[in-house]
């Protein structure tokens, strides 16, 4: 197991070394000038000189991919155009509001899906099923940035003055303490270390630091706010998940292990979670490793629509600015995210058969 | 024994003969039992006549600005006649965009631009990935090695990301952003057609043509590309549906159609921030966009279903 683990570990590298290879290629790509695509048109030629100079941008290219990954691997992404901040720390900033959500959305698809697909495999050609998997068809088709638009003209504007009203906007409304849970636990929290900046990604993952600081108000608002953008990003994939749970469960409910089990007088229930689902779970995690691609993707758009400064709506400012260094740092970033998310179903993979080993 | 008569009732339950049948005609009729393929392919025939016909069945010109010629306001609610519109005023049965245009008519025409994106950004792909996945899977070695690494990469981003990045390098504009998602489809093709170049390589037949003095050319495309023209199709019949989804997304972020073009993802992007005041504008672009993909992936599903041999026995 272990050996497996860390051969897959190994398979990764080439993949993560041309990963920075193509988005290096792509910033070379930019056409004009590097210095005024970076500094813009209105820098004068003493000052790209020195920019230029600067960046090593007037060595050959291979030295200067060896200066990027270099830089990479200290964990320097550069500075940003739009904000003249180091693109790390925008990082550190921001990627809790996206971790937040893709979570929330990857649970919800999770909760929903698999129940869904089991409930139409085993009640075969029911309406629950034709209904289940017409609402599949439709949720693969749908854009995820229309769908977001339509939830919130549903849920804040028709609904208003319902109790289903549901913020359009934001993570929290303002006015809502927001204390990082270390402050309010009374503990110093000071300086630059890598402590620190994990207390501070964790005091910004808002329901998390709600939970630890006991502050429910801000509990219940953030989820409030959550709702609406987790279940845009979530129906893709859920609908995803919903397929195929149904369709690995109705070619394992057809075995003949299944009938000997059902025939020595098992409960259905019994049957149906142990012996069929657990053997159906493969083909899901495939399933549920492919949506984490859309979801990260999705959390660009549904970050946009509902105005969470998260990854996705930073990426998304920064293309509008023309802030290259983002645009190339961020896919750089989640590009290795979803390589290592990649990894980590490929071992549950083999943990949950034994039988796959790397051939 | 048993297998051939099973195999004879079969050809009498399906009606037919046992004359030959081509895979295209077990296809076709195995496509027609399926009520949604049936209905992706209804859709699409309605769609394909609304591009062709776009210019005839279009109450205005998409790109018309209406002011000074018909007295109605920006972001006007839809008029429609039969359900109650005061008929002295003009009819707009998907109401009047932000610029004073008709919806309805941008939406017809946006119908063009759609089907045009799905299919030449598949094209593209598939023309690519099946050179590259052929050369890979019929030279094996380090052709196979260096093809296959180089898609891996391509396949570690997530697909609209990539694309996001290669526009934002080529710049905005809906030739480029065809050519992002054109790139970003490869891999799943060349993946398709090196698996079956594979299955194939070593098959006898193969083998008799060169053995008969047939070179690699012909080989390749005459002897080992037919095998992989089933699942293409059923790969570029899913492609085009998430294609236009993409385009539309890229149009969305406003990398792809750029105004006045009336293209589905850039009308709605246009639109967004008055989805409180007018949602007809957000509402009607979106549900052309979801019914197009729609269509495409119930056909895609159908054919996927129609063309699996291993499913030839069962009547699901």
């Amino acid at each position: 197991m272990i050996q497996y683990i860390t051969r897959r570990m190994f398979m990764a590298i080439p993949v993560l070394f041309g990963i920075l290879l193509v988005t290096f290629a792509l910033a070379r790509l930019i056409p004009g000038d590097p210095c005024r695509a970076i500094l813009g048109e209105k820098a004068t030629d003493a000052v790209c000189e020195r920019f230029i100079h600067e960046r090593g941008l007037d060595k050959p290219i291979p030295v200067q991919f060896g200066v990027y990954l270099k830089e990479i691997i200290r964990g320097d992404f550069g500075r940003s155009i739009r904000y003249s901040l180091p693109v790390t720390r925008l990082l550190v900033e921001r990627l809790p509001t996206t971790v937040e959500l893709s979570f929330a959305a990857l649970t919800l698809s999770l909760i929903i899906g698999i129940p869904l697909g089991i409930i139409s495999a085993v009640r075969h050609n029911s309406w629950i099923d034709v209904l289940t998997m017409m609402w599949a068809n439709a949720g693969v088709s749908m854009p995820v940035f229309w769908l977001g638009l339509m939830l919130a003209y549903i849920f804040s504007l028709v609904l208003k003055d319902t109790p289903f009203w549901l913020p359009p906007s934001g993570r929290v409304s303002p006015g809502i303490s927001t204390a990082a849970f270390y402050d309010v636990w009374g503990l110093s929290v000071y300086g630059q270390g890598l402590g620190v900046a994990i207390l501070n990604f964790l005091s910004r993952l808002n329901i998390l630091n709600a939970i630890l600081s006991g502050n429910w108000k801000l509990l219940g608002d953030s989820i409030k706010h959550l709702i609406l953008p987790a279940v845009a990003l979530s129906t893709i994939p859920m609908a995803l998940i919903a397929r195929m749970t149904r369709s690995s469960m109705l070619e394992v409910l057809g075995q003949d292990y299944i009938r000997t089990a059902r025939a020595k007088g098992l409960a259905k229930r019994m049957v149906i979670l142990k012996h069929a689902f657990r053997n159906s779970l493969l083909p899901l995690v495939t399933v549920i490793g492919l949506s984490l691609g859309s979801l990260l993707g999705g959390a660009v758009l549904t970050e946009t629509i509902f105005g969470l400064s998260g990854l996705g709506r930073t990426l998304y400012d920064a293309i509008t600015a023309r802030d290259y260094v983002i645009v190339q740092s961020f896919t750089v970033v989640i590009a290795i995210f979803f390589v290592i998310l990649n990894l980590i179903v490929d071992v549950s993979y083999a943990y949950l058969d034994p039988r796959i080993k790397l051939d | 024994m048993t297998d051939k008569t099973a195999n004879l009732a079969n050809l009498d339950k399906e009606g037919l003969s046992l004359k030959s049948v081509s895979l295209w005609q077990i296809t076709w009729r195995r496509l027609f039992k399926r009520k949604s393929a049936l209905l992706g392919l209804g859709i699409l025939i309605v769609l394909v006549f609304i591009a062709l016909t776009a210019q005839w069945i279009s109450p205005y010109d998409p790109y018309q600005v209406l002011i000074g010629i018909e007295d109605v306001d920006m972001r006007q609610a839809p008029c429609i006649h039969l359900l109650g519109c005061p008929k002295d005023q003009p009819q707009h049965i998907m109401g009047i965009d932000g610029n004073v245009r008709d919806q309805f008519s941008r939406l017809l025409y946006g119908t063009r631009l759609s089907l045009m994106v799905g299919l030449t950004t598949v094209s593209f792909a598939i023309i690519i990935g099946t050179i590259l996945g052929a050369l890979s899977g019929y030279f094996g070695g380090w052709v196979d090695n260096t093809i296959m690494r180089v898609m891996d990469v391509l396949l570690a981003f997530p697909s609209l990301l990539l694309a996001i990045a290669i526009v934002t390098v080529l710049g905005p504009g809906l030739i480029n952003a065809l050519l992002a998602i054109g790139i970003v489809s490869i891999p799943a093709y060349a993946r398709v057609v090196r698996s079956s170049v594979l299955s194939v390589r070593e098959m006898d037949y193969v083998s008799a043509t060169r053995a008969l003095g047939g070179n690699n050319f012909d080989i390749l495309f005459k002897r080992i590309m037919p095998n992989a023209l089933t699942p293409l199709i059923v790969q570029g019949t899913l492609g085009i549906a998430t294609a236009i989804l993409d385009a539309a997304a890229l149009s969305f972020l406003g990398l792809g159609a750029q105004p006045p073009t009336p293209e589905w993802g850039q009308m709605l992007s246009a639109e967004r921030n008055q989805v409180f005041t007018a949602p007809h504008l957000v509402f009607y672009p979106g549900f052309a966009i979801m019914t197009t993909v729609l269509a495409f992936n119930l056909l895609g599903d159908g054919l996927r279903d129609a063309l699996d041999p291993r499913l030839a026995h069962t009547s699901k």
